[in-house]
């Protein structure tokens, strides 16, 4: 039982697409949720997806009235011309008093800390702070309260981490990683012609093709590049760049190039990243399902509320919900990920 | 009316090369290219940087010696104890001009001037006024910006004093990753690597399904497999005010490349002319330019005629 003191309970962050998803997620145990606006000022820009301010506001409430908190993202780099929209959404924010924003430009985290001194700010994984210098220099220049780590990071790294910086830790836990470094990806604007950054969307599905042959091999294209092909009956997954498999000059066969199409899945490694003085743990997910939601917030809660109280943690049905129902630890256990 | 002729810089080499390679390409760069400021240091990968370090001095000496402006770049992903010190070290040295590519270089920077380079998100003229603020006097924009936002952003940085940089030039850079590509292709970690990247002086062709080349691959660096070219855009670029601009070193003639920019710039040849000498360069790869007209980056769209 002495081990117990070591954990201090984590708060657990939760994706909300929708005002549906939203209250799905704090029903199933959220102590946090977050969302985005309908447009460009959110890293999750995806038609029929995010909220309108005035949703914002309902959701809002509801999520007060069960003691959750709620996070707005305005998580993308609004280009010189079009600030305004950046602008706005930080001023919703701190006119509806959400719980906290998450922040990736440097211009927009300066607005908010200059104009609402009182706005709990969140550095955003989109702004790339992967050192406790880097780390620093955000929470000293707009006030950071809490950073959201990229997900490079082994367990030991984030432990040591904490303790040379000045702000609350949040790491992911379960959903869907990208390869490249948050923030620092301009491929889906280099196939497309939508920037990740700026307008918010990576992989946009008015650019996403499937061709299938009449052997039914299927072919998946992002605007003219082709990402992948199955042969039939292999499952196909969503034509993203980084997930994607190539041909190289060291290879006789198309190999994934950057990483196979897996799922990031922490949930061995809870105790330990709770051990490493990380205050928040975050599910990706703002795109998917409400009956996804309910199932990982779910689990989670159990798994939180079993490590606390001194019990083994179960996951055996969140393998059912990773992508292509594969998952990887990536680099959060050791190096050699890399 | 003309404003000044854009300066031309030559950003860092971000491939892997044979330090005697490296140094010997400076070494030419300094007798005989036409480029103002040259940019040293290794940005992708912290293991590289000792191969070349012993001909470092040389190189700074020598580009000096010719009247180049030398600044040094930092590693563009930091997270290890030795790339903290890395960036910790160089950020140290009073005496050189740094141009930070991470927050932690922004971070040691702060209070003396310094640069922003390509790796540090800079889209919008409040990012602009918080790197001002604390020192910046040159920012190097992130190669997709496109030109209504290079446009919009030119004469508020200007009033910030802040000069601004657009890469003109090269492979581009489009995303960093903690994992070692090269090193996966080979079958090989980060740690493990034994510079197999050093075999490849412009990076490692990704082809796709249908074998048309698409990425390179450069250690934890993927970038475009075509070049970056603005020849056909300069008179816009220097109407808008942009103060700098980036060539990209290749393994390709760079004083051939440099040469038919500043004459362009100089207006001693159109840039029809110009575009025609980079043509005779027998690149490997196509040129394109579509971020700068914000379509998808691997297009090659027609300047809209002349100034």
């Amino acid at each position: 039982m002495m081990l117990l003191q070591q954990y201090q309970r984590p708060e657990l962050v939760c994706p909300a697409g929708t005002p549906a998803a939203l209250r799905t997620a704090v029903d199933a145990g959220a102590d946090a949720v977050y969302c985005g606006l309908q447009n460009e000022t959110n890293a999750r820009n995806f038609p029929g997806l995010n909220f309108t301010v005035a949703e914002v506001e309902q959701s809002l409430g509801y999520a007060h009235a069960r003691q959750a908190r709620l996070l707005l993202a305005v998580n993308t780099f609004p280009p010189a011309g079009k600030f305004q929209m950046w602008k706005d959404a930080i001023d919703a924010a701190a006119r509806l008093k959400v719980d906290a924003v998450i922040v990736a430009d440097m211009g927009v985290a300066e607005y908010a800390a200059r104009t609402y001194p009182n706005l709990r700010l969140h550095l955003s994984v989109q702004a790339g702070a992967s050192s406790p210098e880097a780390i620093r220099f955000y929470c000293e220049s707009f006030g950071i309260k809490r950073v959201v780590l990229p997900r490079m990071l082994t367990v030991a790294e984030i432990s040591e981490l904490h303790r040379q910086i000045p702000c609350e830790i949040e790491a992911f836990i379960f959903g869907n990683i990208g390869m490249m470094a948050e923030g620092r990806c301009y491929l889906s604007n280099y196939a497309t012609g939508q920037s990740t950054n700026m307008d918010g969307v990576c992989s946009p599905a008015a650019d996403v093709h499937y061709e299938e042959d009449a052997q039914r091999n299927l072919t998946t294209r992002l605007g003219e590049f082709v990402v992948d092909r199955f042969s039939g009956g292999e499952s196909a997954g969503y034509p993203t760049i980084c997930k994607g498999r190539y041909f190289c000059g060291a290879r006789s066969d198309a190999y994934y190039a950057f990483e196979e199409p897996v799922s990031l899945n922490l949930s061995a490694l809870l105790p330990e990243m709770m051990r490493a003085g990380v205050t928040a743990l975050k599910i990706e997910g703002r795109q998917r399902s409400r009956a996804y939601v309910k199932s990982v917030v779910g689990a989670f809660r159990k798994a939180v509320n079993d490590i606390m109280a001194g019990r083994e943690a179960a996951f055996a049905s969140l393998l059912a919900l990773t992508e292509g129902r594969r998952e990887t630890e990536g680099a959060f256990p050791s190096k050699k990920w890399r | 009316m003309q404003a000044n002729p854009s300066a031309l810089t030559l950003g860092p080499v971000l491939f892997s090369w044979q330090p005697e390679a490296w140094r010997d390409f400076y070494f030419r760069i300094a007798d005989e290219a036409p480029v103002e400021t040259v940019y040293l240091g290794e940005v992708v990968c912290l293991k590289r940087a000792p191969l070349f370090d012993r001909y470092l001095g040389d190189v700074i000496a020598r580009l000096k010696a010719a009247g180049k402006t030398v600044v040094r770049s930092t590693l563009a992903e930091v997270m290890s104890k030795q790339e903290r010190k890395m960036v910790e070290d160089l950020c140290a040295d009073d005496g050189v001009v740094v141009e930070a590519n991470d927050g932690s270089a922004l971070y040691y920077l702060r209070g003396r001037p310094h640069y922003a380079g390509p790796f540090i998100n800079v889209y919008n003229e409040r990012s602009v006024a918080v790197l001002a603020r604390d020192g910046v006097t040159n920012v190097c924009l992130p190669p997709e910006m496109p030109a209504a936002a290079i446009l919009a952003l030119c004469p508020q940085a200007a009033s910030l004093g802040v000069n601004l940089e657009v890469m003109v030039f090269g492979r581009v850079p489009l995303a960093l990753s903690a994992r070692c590509y090269h090193a996966r292709a080979h079958g090989r970690t980060k740690d493990t690597c034994q510079f197999i990247c050093n075999t490849d002086p412009d990076g490692m062709t990704l082809r796709t399904f249908e074998y048309q080349p698409f990425l390179t691959v450069n250690g934890i660096q993927t970038m475009s497999h075509d070049y970056l070219n603005l020849i056909g855009e300069l008179p816009r670029l220097q109407d808008m005010g942009v103060a700098r601009l980036r060539l990209s070193p290749h393994s390709c003639d760079m004083v051939e490349v440099a040469s038919a920019f500043r004459d362009a710039l100089d207006e001693r040849i159109d840039t029809a002319e110009a575009a025609a000498r980079l043509d005779g360069l027998q690149l490997p790869a196509p040129y394109s330019n579509g971020f700068y007209y914000g379509k998808p980056g691997h297009r090659q769209i027609a300047a809209a005629g002349k100034r």
